[in-house]
């Protein structure tokens, strides 16, 4: 099972302060295990939300608003993709999330959807859509 | 938390911690059969304890702990036993403590060494390493590859009595050693991921779940041997092959071949590490070894947008390759068909006919299938219907059987048929 693991924004975060010197050896030493137990198939950080936008949706109109945002504790500062056997599996490698200055504040852990889990809502007609959308996304590459 | 919901993360921290702790007190111990008992008792322990305490902040070092507590009492029941023995002028069994580094790493690659040693059966091998390395149960092992949970722990108690009869040493294999030896747990490694990948046995074509586990051990197996470029190339293979999975069937589960599948349902994220560690097996070793090998090949589908895009000249160069470092009449097949795809039909169809005296080839149905094909494509209909339907007797796979019968029809109609020569390179490249 794939799991996006979402490290939630700070105040500090979002306002850019450079992590401690001490956060980021254990950080990097965290996934370093990760790794090397066959977990982590992707991680990153990410930048401030003023460094990001917003595109609105309203019938056809789309209207962009750019960052920073105000609901800091909803908003993502990094994330992990973990392959696991199980949703406890992800949840017990997230309790090791090295915390040593306290500023950790949430994490999300949401399961990557298989096209099977959309279930009978996902008929086929739909599924073949998406597959062609799919199909020309590669394409486009 | 509720007691079963104790129960549960007691099984995911079992699952994270067991093949290090087992690691570690088998280098204690010297014998793996006992290691796993103490590493058992203090699961036990966990298990009667945590539902009351909650989850430690640390559970890996809490069982380890308790663990090793106990692995302690044990040599220490074992000295005074010699004791007494050298009082009664028997001989002592030679004491073991040397003390050496308390390094996970190396007692992991030590394990895995250990659970894939050639005196073990194929069997036994894979089952000793998905239980010790995997964390699998012995009923989710026997699930995995459909047989009696009764068998699978049969093969693991003789396993272990063999690794101990034999006395064989709990340590990284060195000098002219290494290679066979490392071989010899890819080669598990890889098993584990085909039984996964073309289910052998059984209704479903593929068992993801046996997919997931084979990548996870390659994937910890490049962290503790970083150095190996064939690791990285197994890595690499396995990835690539499995950014497909969910592409390599329609949704009533029949097989789609790998030039008809649809390109958009790869998984991208797979493709990128499976990429990156064909770069890192070729940076240390060249295309110096057959996994390496093979994933470069399949790499060469996975950067093919297209089917038309794919490069066919480079694939059969890498088979001509991988026909030198492993020679094969199967891989000599697939050349063909890559030849065919790069040159057309008449340069397969050369080396196809070559092979046609092959003994081992005598009941393979691929080769009249892929001998079919070419003559097909060259528009010899008459000789590529007996060939198809030579194929379609020689085939176990009901669904292909009728494939290849309706090729032998529109051959006899004289229909044009459409050029298609991915049979023997199906899935597998």
């Amino acid at each position: 099972m794939r799991f996006l693991v979402q490290v939630r924004a700070t105040a500090d975060s979002e306002a850019g302060v450079v992590p401690s010197e001490e956060l980021l050896t254990e950080m990097s030493k965290y996934n370093e295990e990760l790794a090397k137990a066959g977990v982590m198939l992707a991680g990153e950080g990410l930048l401030p939300s003023s460094k990001g936008a917003r595109v609105h949706f309203s019938g056809r109109d789309t209207t962009v608003v750019d960052g920073p945002f105000a609901e800091t504790k909803e908003l993502i500062a990094g994330y992990w993709v973990f392959e696991v056997k199980s949703l406890e599996e992800a949840v017990e490698w997230v309790r090791r999330v090295p915390n040593p200055d306290g500023s950790l504040g949430v994490i999300e852990i949401r399961q990557v959807a298989e096209a099977d889990d959309f279930g009978e809502e996902f008929t086929p007609e739909l599924r073949e859509q998406e597959e062609r959308l799919r199909q020309r996304l590669a394409e486009n590459r | 938390m509720a007691a079963t919901e104790t129960h549960r993360a007691i099984d995911a921290v079992w699952r994270i911690e067991s093949a290090k702790i087992i690691a570690a007190l088998t280098r204690i111990v010297r014998d793996l059969g006992l290691a796993e008992e103490l590493a058992q008792d203090a699961l036990v322990a966990a298990l009667e304890q945590w539902p009351d305490t909650g989850v430690p902040d640390n559970p890996g070092a809490w069982l380890m702990a308790v663990a090793k507590r106990r692995a302690v009492d044990v040599i220490r029941r074992a000295r005074l036993l010699e004791r007494k023995q050298e009082e009664l002028g028997a001989d002592p069994p030679r004491p073991r403590e040397e003390p050496e580094p308390d390094d996970v790493g190396d007692d992991l690659l030590r394990l895995m060494f250990t659970a894939c040693h050639p005196a073990l059966s194929t069997e036994a091998r894979v089952a000793l390493t998905l239980r010790l390395l995997g964390g699998l149960t012995t009923a989710e092992i026997a699930r995995a590859f459909l047989v009696p949970e009764s068998t699978v722990a049969q093969r693991i108690v003789r396993a272990k009595r063999t690794l101990a009869r034999d006395k064989v040493p709990f340590e990284v294999p060195s000098g002219d050693e290494l290679a066979p030896r490392l071989a010899s747990v890819l080669e598990v490694v890889y098993l584990i991921f085909n039984e996964g990948y073309s289910a052998t046995a059984g209704e479903d074509w593929m068992r993801p779940a046996l997919c997931a586990d084979a990548l996870r051990l390659g994937r910890i197996l490049c962290g503790l041997a970083p150095k190996e470029p064939e690791v990285h190339g197994l890595v690499a293979l396995m990835e690539l092959q499995a950014s497909r999975a969910r592409a390599r069937t329609d949704r009533s589960g029949t097989p789609i071949l790998l030039m008809d599948q649809n390109r958009g349902r790869w998984d991208r994220l797979l493709i990128q590490r499976g990429l990156a560690a064909l770069r890192r097996a070729e940076e240390l070793g060249g295309l110096g070894g057959p996994y390496t090998v093979q994933a470069a090949i399949a790499a060469c589908h996975a950067r093919a947008v297209t089917p038309e895009q794919t490069d066919w000249v480079r694939i059969a160069a890498l088979y001509e390759l991988l026909a030198a470092l492993t020679p094969s009449p199967v891989v000599e097949l697939n050349r063909a068909v890559a030849l065919s795809m790069a040159f057309g039909a008449g340069a397969g169809l050369d080396l196809v006919d070559e092979l046609a005296a092959e003994p081992s080839l005598a009941n393979y149905h691929l080769l009249p299938s892929v001998r079919g094909d070419l003559l097909a494509r060259l528009g010899r209909d008459e000789e590529a219907r007996t060939e198809f339907e030579r194929a379609a007797g020689l085939t176990r796979n009901a669904r292909e059987r009728a494939v290849l019968l309706g090729r032998a029809a529109s051959c006899a109609a004289h229909h044009a048929v459409e050029p298609r020569g991915e049979q023997a390179e199906d899935d597998s490249g």
